[in-house]
């Protein structure tokens, strides 16, 4: 049924390919986590040059495809190499995979200053009155009691982030990088065997179902002191 | 049960229409090609497909006196689509290799051409053998000979694949490869009539080895289109003989391409 | 600055008529899926809140192969395998028959699909929150099941399932880009075109993002107000 032959020579490539992807993805998360934080504050901020600015980052980057951005970061940097040798950056843009994950890691920091800035704004109003009326301070509350509950509204849209940037990052295969996608359209190439689709298609099942599972589990303790006692 | 009986109608006219299409007599041949491939084929301002394979096959098709459409088709799923039919035959400096011979037929050659190295002016790469070559980042457009090669010969280099041989050339002029590997003739075309091939030369002697790169680019067929197989044989003769060949080897080439 | 804009301009020199025809073909592609994928969505959510357990299997499953691809993956599947299986059956019936599945046919099923099976998710949610009680109450008033449906079950599902579908409208736009990957001359594989021919890619690239960007927007107003109609007699949302 399976083509043993065809899997011993591209299936090791193929596992390979499994490592780029994480990683990929796994950097541009956190990465993009990181960068998200600021962002979010100024999404929240009251002045407006400030959350325009910040919403036209998001705006921008929510709105168009994945695809084109990796093109522009990818091709643009390209074209920009004396500017970029005369900063002393250009190794930075010169490989492949530091473009990828520049270029998802300023995606997904915009879905996530969204998603950050939707929990935290459905924190109820009255925990930040609560919070005030009891002299605590600004920041301390943000830490101690809006991020606690906001991080558990946003826990759901993280996941489905996540398991988006998985599928997002089958597009690295077009700018040359071995990920998942990659390795099967080499191996496609090479030999006219359909079957190489299905098993990355298994693979990136695989993925997918693995973390949804780990974040249902992940989610369920974390709310455990939400449901009733003996639920 | 109307539906059912309605169906079924359709679908014994369509049996009936097709069985009588009998042995193929081929009037109409669809001709796959890439368009990315300058000077062989490409697209021109126009969206016109020209270069020297749509010139030949214009000429076969002539020769043969059938009527031929020309199907565009990126390089990757140029010999699948040729498989489900989407065309009849690919005429796109496809190279006849016994792995490709594995899946498809070929007719004989029409042009051979060997691979080249080239390399930035600046880059100081003189020698290209594969120790020399070891750890640079080399490039070549994927699903052709030159990535196999590269694959096979260049192990201890970072070997890089891209969809079109622009996407390539663009890479190694902004310094992202360190060499290219590619048919002579097409870097030819790039290196001296664009603004961007300046950047590079030639570097290296070519490469003429026929296990990776076959005796020469040839028509690749079904398997079971074997009298499409000697029409196209036969007229690939006859445009050589009566001096049809020579006029379009000339209008691209001022050296012999066969 | 005079160069970038002619580059953009309509004539034989200028990319901006290329540009245009691919803005076309994307629009084009996005509204013709749509039909097709709130279609298949809507049965597939049938068959979720259905009571059958086979078909509650049948449905998770659909949702779970095709919000679990690649959207990538999904059309290059469709692209070349499906070209491959309709060549196969085809010729089991008649095998001089020459059939293809064109790029725009199979950027169009693997479109839908995943259109479907996220739209599926929505109106599945949206049938659970409408309620029983509402097919019940139509029951007791004589109604026939269908009628219920479309008279009064529907137009409640189009207010609940808006915001999630108008959120899928906004993600199909984008992932059309994809089908430049395969050949079909949208408003992306222009750009590779003219970028190949012009080598200014930062400044195509970035007039393409600029141009779905406002398809983007457009889409959004369009929606905002769509959600106003059928928001209409209902208070503000709790």
């Amino acid at each position: 049924m399976i083509d043993l032959e065809l899997l011993s020579r591209y299936g090791p490539r193929m596992l390979d390919g499994l490592v780029v992807t994480l990683t990929i993805v796994g950097l541009a998360i956190i990465i993009g986590a990181v960068l998200s934080a600021p962002l979010t504050a100024m999404r929240l901020s009251a002045n407006p040059i400030v959350n325009g600015i910040a919403y036209g980052y998001t705006t921008f980057f929510r709105g168009t495809p994945l695809l084109v951005q990796t093109f522009l970061i990818y091709y643009g940097a390209g074209q920009f190499r004396g500017a970029f040798e005369s900063v002393g950056l250009w190794w930075f843009f010169r490989d492949a995979f530091n473009c990828i994950v520049f270029t998802f890691s300023l995606n997904t920091a915009a879905y996530q200053a969204e998603i950050l800035r939707g929990a935290i704004r459905s924190v109820a109003r009255g925990q930040w009155e609560a919070a005030s009326a009891l002299g605590v301070s600004r920041a301390v509350t943000t830490w101690k009691v809006i991020l606690p509950q906001a991080f558990i509204v946003a826990l759901r849209p993280y996941g489905n982030e996540i398991i988006l940037m998985i599928k997002g990052s089958a597009i690295a295969s077009v700018v040359t990088i071995f990920d998942v996608m990659g390795v099967t359209r080499l191996a496609y190439a090479r030999s006219f065997n359909f079957e190489v689709y299905i098993w990355a298609a298994v693979l990136y099942l695989a993925i997918v179902e693995t973390l949804r599972r780990v974040w249902d589990v992940l989610e369920r303790r974390l709310t455990r002191h939400l449901r009733p006692a003996n639920a | 049960m109307k539906i059912v009986s309605r169906l079924a109608a359709a679908a014994a006219i369509v049996i009936a229409a097709a069985g009588t299409a009998g042995a193929k007599d081929w009037t109409e041949v669809r001709i796959g090609t890439e368009g990315a491939y300058a000077p062989f084929n490409y697209f021109d301002s126009n969206n016109q497909l020209q270069g020297f394979d749509v010139d030949i096959a214009k000429a076969l098709c002539d020769e043969m006196k059938v009527k031929c459409t020309f199907v565009a088709q990126d390089w990757d799923g140029i010999i699948p689509a040729l498989l489900a039919n989407k065309y009849d035959a690919i005429i796109a400096s496809m190279s006849i290799t016994e792995e490709r011979k594995k899946t498809v037929d070929f007719t004989n050659k029409y042009y051979n051409t060997p691979a080249q190295f080239i390399t930035a002016k600046e880059g100081g790469i003189t020698d290209t053998s594969p120790a020399a070559l070891a750890g640079k980042t080399l490039g070549a457009q994927s699903a052709t000979t030159h990535a196999t090669y590269l694959e096979d010969m260049y192990k201890e280099s970072d070997v890089k694949l891209y969809p079109s041989q622009d996407e390539a050339n663009l890479d190694l002029a902004n310094g992202r490869l360190d060499a290219i590997l590619a048919d002579s003739v097409v870097l030819y075309d790039w290196l001296n009539k664009t603004e961007d091939g300046k950047c590079c030369h030639n570097v290296g002697e070519p490469i003429r080895n026929v296990k990776y790169f076959g005796e020469g680019a040839g028509i690749a067929l079904r398997k079971e289109d074997q009298d499409l197989k000697e029409k196209f044989n036969t007229a690939i003769a006859a445009i050589i003989a009566n001096g049809t060949y020579k006029k379009i080897n000339d209008k691209y080439f001022p050296f012999d391409v066969y | 600055m005079d160069y970038f804009i002619s580059l953009l301009s309509f004539g034989p020199d200028g990319w901006g008529d290329q540009l245009a025809a691919g803005t076309w073909m994307t629009i084009r592609l996005a509204v013709a899926t749509v039909p097709f994928g709130l279609v298949l969505g809507f049965f597939i959510a049938l068959a979720k809140v259905s009571e059958r357990r086979w078909l509650n299997f049948l449905g998770e499953t659909y949702t779970t192969v095709f919000r679990g691809l690649p959207e990538l993956l999904t059309l290059f599947i469709i692209y070349y395998g499906g070209q491959i299986l309709l060549q196969r059956v085809v010729s089991l019936v008649a095998p001089d028959a020459q059939v293809e599945v064109n790029s725009f046919v199979a950027g169009l099923c693997a479109l839908s699909l995943v259109f479907a099976a996220y739209a599926s998710e929505a109106f599945a949610g949206a049938i659970r929150a409408v309620g029983k009680g509402q097919f019940e109450a139509g029951d007791a008033l004589g109604m026939r099941r269908t009628t219920t449906w479309f008279v009064v079950v529907l137009p409640q599902l189009i207010r609940l399932a808006l915001p999630a579908i108008g959120n899928l409208w906004l993600v199909l736009l984008k992932d059309t880009s994809l089908v430049s990957l395969i050949a079909l001359n949208d408003l992306l594989r222009m750009t590779n075109i003219a970028v190949g021919a012009t080598k200014q890619p930062f400044f195509f690239y970035f007039v393409t993002l600029l141009i779905y960007l406002v398809l983007s927007i457009i889409s959004s107003i369009g929606l905002s107000k769509l959600e106003t109609r059928f928001g209409r007699g209902y208070g503000a949302a709790r």
